[in-house]
């Protein structure tokens, strides 16, 4: 079953990569499709098998892929609980894109290579979750970097989606940087990068220095420090995350799949299975606490002021990568995976829907240029509620439950830091809530701000696009709910806390709760475990979330509904914050002051100094010397046998004189 | 070894060799007999009797067994190479089948040649006395020298094996005379008690270092390397297709597997003064291999002056003199047949209006008329440059690594840069595929299905080595030790 989940997507991206020609674009379509399906059906009977079966965790090892000395590394899926999560969601969100893709791409010319794309990056992503040791993590981790450059770039003959695509890529590679720094601290601590033999040493090297950069520094600090600089530049944490926002060129599946739902998610993914390691290393945690909360509430306020569409959704999911991190830096990884997993039901149900918003308005993006159109296209209307309702975390769809158990777990905590996450934590929510509606508000309501000719085209999607939309609405509206118990819930004695979620309907299966679902797979110290403590806090703590939330909604209503003058109004009054917002808090231009300019003054000195004296005696110099001594050798060859055989008796003669000489 | 000298005939480590040599005058006799109907079976007929030959080479065991009165040594070496040299011949003659058709020359005298050069070098491999070391030699050679003129019709092929044949003669009488010259000082040809003597002769006699520098010179002739290699781009040249893949793939290493077992049985006690001819050869290779290329037009002597600065490569990891090199030695061997397979399938590709083509401007606009073949040739070049993560990159990675675990840094430097400069000529083939117009188009649907079959392997080999290096590396190893008992 897991090599059939890992391995469908490969060979459908090798067929439709490969014979592109032979079989057409129908036949990239199917191939690739049906590859999903299978690797989906595949992983839900895994899940199965885990969540309702006894099944134990394994390790499958594939092949031996390199052995040098003391370092040996196989090709080998490592499933278990964390890896069967994620197969899950990545196979079932990446389904439902392909499918939407034959919808969405209908117009494009290179639809083969669209589809083939995809899979590579399932198969890559697949790779990376079921990876066993750091190198195969690497290998994933990098394919997914590669394919998500691909996609950005897809329609290669725009300007901005170049230069997105290359920005993603150099930026990915600061971060990339950190964590192979990581993967080689790993190996000096450790000696290996096993994932079994390093989790299994953890408690030893509790202790451990290590000297870098002529420092001491406690070694698994220094560890978790590096890894999660890979997790920033993956997961567009604070200070890396500029790439995301410039991904929004790719197509919009491409949005929806690797930049909302799984590549993003990548940085979540390992700290969470370095859960062991991350536990005695409490600055790491506190340090991703703050860069978690910081970036979920920094990515609201930019997501309040934007006016593309597509932007808007993809700060809100920087944003929510936020929340997942700092539920991680409380040591709630349970309640990040599965944050993880309902943010990417319907933060891809929103992508979707604003990619057939998109579709709709031909290709319009800009939302002052959208509105009133509720009416003509309904079906995708609803989705996007459905999504918003998600995400802004209103009671009983997906995101109540993940969100609010985050949140809690940050109270929970009880430290400063936790604290301070906490309350941007909130402050955020209510941003969510409020940018959500407005962008609801802007897209659908409102006199159409379209142009005629545009509103007179409006339609609904055909159903190739829209069942997919279906899948993940269910998801949006039922995942929460279904898997509360499993993934965070209590272990029993503190089912009355938890009551005013709804439990789950159906009888819990034996697994059916925290510690017996995660299994080994993620490890949590005795007096860490905030979760526990999580569904014990005060009311106002549940309640907060939810509150402003609603609140975020109704101030939405007021100012883009009731008294559409408004949003003008506060513009004019809190101008400097919203310059501030609108600019990004300008990232871009301080990156652009602070590293590109200097770099390419730099750049340009030294490549004169290379040109004119390196290049000229080094690689230029030699060039044209290798051209001579060509010339000179070619003289030899005359073919002229007689000349041949003075050659070689003369070289006998040298060599001969040589010894005579030395040994004389 | 029984007091009965050449009597004693335990036959069971040479059935090999035996079968194959029965194969080959068996297929002389079905050939005189049926004539042109044999033609259409030969081919595969031989192919079945190299076949048979490997199986029965993996079957045999090698517990060092010595035979023939101490000429003839079955061990782990011998095995390893002569399943490599198997495999090439097959190689080539898969290749060769459709391209004889073509050219009109597929007699089956080709077939029987090409099996009576293999158990030529089967010999070699496990010759451990300078006497069946130069029978086996021989054998080999006289039967390459016909190929090289195999096409009668073409003066150039003729020109080819007059020149091969002439300065092979001149190799071959080098060889003997210092051979004559070890003989005269030390008393014997075996292997075995040549090592003893040279162990208690200290210092060992002028003579005696004399005889071997000849003995290389000789060996480094067949080797192709420098300044022994002027004969390589002319031969290669002009003759036909199918036997200069021969050529490019295994009697070289036939001559390098006979090569190292020379260095390290009997004259493992002279490794300061065989280093420093060895070292010359390989830098010299190396210079003649890269700067040679550069000014070529046609492919196949720019192959020949590539395999000129592999065989350099090879040498520095002979020059270690350690267990690690003689590792790298054969595992860059095993790679750089592989790699030259392919790209003669797509040498043999290179046709027009029906009619073979050489020139590298040839290849022009194949990227967009034949795509599948560009990107092959395109890829086997990267790895041929040594580009990673194709295959050449681990060969010279594991060669240099043995030259600076002996300490030759300054080789190991030399080599870097020289594969820094052959790495120009390997891109422009893909320069010239990818980027330049075509003229005039190449003929489309050539390659047979042998033909594309051995293509597909080679590329496969090379893209796929990384996966899994130590499926390769554990077998070299093991032949490598085999050269270094008790140490």
């Amino acid at each position: 079953m897991d090599v059939i989940a890992v391995f469908a997507p490969f060979f459908a991206f090798v067929l439709a990569g490969l014979l592109n020609r032979q079989i057409g674009d129908r036949g990239c379509q199917i191939v690739t499709c049906v590859g999903l399906l299978i690797a989906a059906a595949a992983s839900i009977k895994l899940f199965l098998d885990f969540a309702l079966g006894d099944q134990m965790p394994y390790v499958r090892v594939l092949a031996e892929w390199v052995a040098v000395g003391d370092f040996k590394v196989s090709w080998a899926l490592r499933v278990d609980m964390l890896s069967v999560v994620m197969m899950n969601v990545i196979t079932i969100v990446s389904s439902c894109v392909h499918i939407y893709s034959v919808g969405y791409m209908s117009h494009d010319e290179a639809k083969g290579r669209f589809m083939a794309y995809l899979s590579l990056f399932t198969f890559a992503m697949l790779m990376l979750v079921s990876a066993d040791n750091l190198l195969q993590l690497f290998f994933g981790w990098e394919g997914v970097g590669l394919a998500s450059y691909l996609l950005i770039g897809f329609w290669n003959e725009k300007h901005s989606a170049n230069a997105a695509a290359q920005k993603a890529f150099i930026v990915n590679r600061i971060g990339d940087f950190g964590l192979t720094l990581g993967i080689f601290t790993i190996f000096l601590v450790f000696g290996s990068i096993e994932f079994e033999t390093i989790f299994a040493n953890v408690a030893d090297q509790a202790e451990t220095a290590f000297v870098f950069f002529g420092h001491e520094f406690h070694a698994l600090t220094l560890i978790g420090l590096l890894l999660f600089i890979g997790a920033t530049g993956k997961s567009a944490q604070l200070g890396l995350h500029v790439w995301l926002p410039d991904a929004m060129e790719g197509p919009t599946p491409v949005s929806a799949l690797i930049h909302a739902a799984t590549m993003v998610t990548a940085g979540v993914f390992l700290l969470a299975r370095f859960s062991p390691v991350y536990e005695y290393a409490p600055f790491a945690l506190a340090v991703v606490t703050v860069v978690g909360a910081l970036t979920a509430f920094i990515a609201a306020t930019i997501g309040l002021t934007q006016f593309d569409i597509k932007r808007v959704i993809a700060y809100s999911t920087m944003s929510q990568l936020g929340y997942m991190f700092f539920a991680l830096g409380v040591s709630a990884y349970g309640a990040a995976m599965f944050h993880l997993m309902t943010h990417a039901f319907f933060k891809a149900l929103l992508f979707l829907g604003a990619g057939s918003v998109i579709h709709a308005l031909s290709g319009e993006q800009d939302m002052r240029k959208m509105g009133g159109i509720w009416k003509k296209i309904p079906v995708t209307y609803v989705l996007m509620w459905i999504g918003s309702l998600a995400l802004a975390g209103v009671p009983f769809f997906a995101g109540y439950y993940s969100k609010d158990i985050m949140l809690e777990a940050a109270w929970a905590r009880d430290t400063g830091v936790a604290h301070f996450a906490y309350w941007l934590g909130i402050a955020a929510a209510f941003m969510t809530a409020f940018y959500s509606w407005r962008l609801l508000f802007m897209t659908f309501h409102g006199k159409p701000r379209a142009s005629a000719e545009v509103m007179h085209h409006v339609h609904e999607s055909p159903p190739v696009m829209l069942v997919p939309l279906f899948v993940l609405a269910l998801g949006a509206l039922m995942a929460g709910a279904v898997f509360y118990q499993p993934f965070v819930g209590s272990a029993g004695g503190h089912e009355a806390s938890a009551a005013h979620h709804t439990e789950p309907a159906h009888e819990s299966p034996e697994r059916w709760n925290r510690q017996a679902f995660w299994g080994p797979a993620i490890q949590v110290r005795p007096g860490n475990d905030t979760l526990e403590v999580a569904h014990n806090v005060a009311d106002w703590v549940k309640r907060m979330p939810t509150v402003v939330g609603v609140l975020g909604i109704v101030l939405a209503f007021v100012m883009y509904i009731l008294q559409p003058r408004l949003p003008g109004r506060m513009k004019e009054i809190f101008s400097a914050p919203h310059t501030l917002f609108y600019n990004k808090w300008f990232w871009d231009e301080i990156y652009q002051f602070v590293l590109v300019r200097p770099a390419l003054l730099l750049g340009r000195m030294l490549s004169l100094g290379d040109r004119k004296v390196i290049d000229a005696v080094g690689p230029d110099g030699g060039a044209r010397a290798s051209g001579k001594i060509a010339t000179a050798l070619s003289h030899f060859q005359s073919g002229y046998i007689f000349q041949y055989a003075f050659v070689m008796m003369m070289a006998l003669v040298a060599v001969l004189s040589w010894f005579a000489f030395r040994m004389g | 070894m029984s007091e009965f000298g050449f009597l004693d005939f335990n036959l069971v480590p040479l059935l090999p060799e035996v079968f194959l040599a029965l194969s080959a005058m068996g297929f002389l006799l079905i050939g005189v007999s049926f004539g042109d109907e044999a033609r259409r079976v030969i081919p595969w007929y031989a192919l079945l009797a190299l076949l048979m030959t490997g199986v029965l080479v993996s079957q045999v065991s090698f517990d060092d067994a010595i035979v023939l009165g101490g000429m003839f040594k079955a061990d782990a070496y011998s095995g390893f190479v002569k399943l490599l040299i198997i495999g090439g011949v097959m190689a080539t003659l898969g290749l060769s089948m459709r391209y004889l058709e073509q050219e009109h020359i597929d007699q089956m005298e080709f077939y029987v040649l090409v099996l009576l050069a293999s158990v030529g070098m089967m010999f070699m491999v496990s010759a451990v006395n300078l006497l069946s070391l130069y029978m086996a030699l021989e054998l080999q050679s006289l039967s390459l020298y016909v190929l090289a003129a195999f096409n009668r019709q073409s003066p150039r092929a003729a020109e080819a094996g007059v020149k091969y044949f002439a300065l092979g003669g001149l190799a071959s009488g080098m060889m003997l005379f210092g051979i004559s010259l070890i003989y005269g000082f030390t008393g014997s040809l075996d292997f075995g008690t040549l090592t003893a003597s040279m162990m208690v002769m200290q210092p060992v006699p002028f003579a005696v270092i004399f005889g071997l520098v000849f003995l290389l010179a000789g060996l480094a002739f067949k080797l192709s390397a420098a300044p022994f290699h002027m004969w390589t781009p002319d031969v290669y040249e002009g003759a036909p297709t199918a036997v200069t893949a021969l050529f490019a793939m295994v009697p070289k290493l036939a001559a390098l597997a006979l090569l190292m077992r020379i260095l390290f049985e009997p004259f493992a006690y002279l490794v300061p003064q065989w280093e420093q001819i060895i070292i010359f050869l390989a830098v010299m290779s190396m210079i003649v291999g890269a700067f040679g290329a550069i000014a070529q037009s046609n492919i196949k002597r720019l192959i020949a002056y590539s395999s000129i600065g592999h065989i350099g490569y090879a040498l520095i990891g002979v020059a270690a003199a350690s267990e690690g090199g003689i590792n790298a030695v054969l595992l860059h061997m095993l790679i750089y047949m592989a790699m030259t397979a392919g790209t003669f399938a797509v040498i043999m590709a290179m046709r027009r209006g029906g009619r073979s083509v050489e020139r590298i401007d040839d290849l022009a606009g194949l990227s967009r008329s034949q795509p599948i073949l560009a990107y092959a040739l395109g890829i086997l070049m990267f790895s041929m440059a040594g580009v990673p993560p194709f295959a050449g990159f681990f060969g010279k990675l594991m060669i240099f690594q043995a030259a600076i675990g002996a300490e030759l840094y300054a080789l190991a430097i030399f080599g870097v840069v020289a594969s820094v400069v052959a790495a120009y000529y390997y891109l422009r083939i893909v320069k010239v595929m990818f980027f330049d117009e075509a003229v005039l188009m190449l003929d489309l649907n050539v390659l047979s299905g042998p033909q594309r079959f051995i293509l597909a392997c080679s590329v496969a080999f090379v893209l796929f080595f990384i996966l899994s290096p130590s499926a390769f590396i554990d077998s070299t190893q093991l032949a490598a030790a085999a050269l270094f008992p008790g140490r």
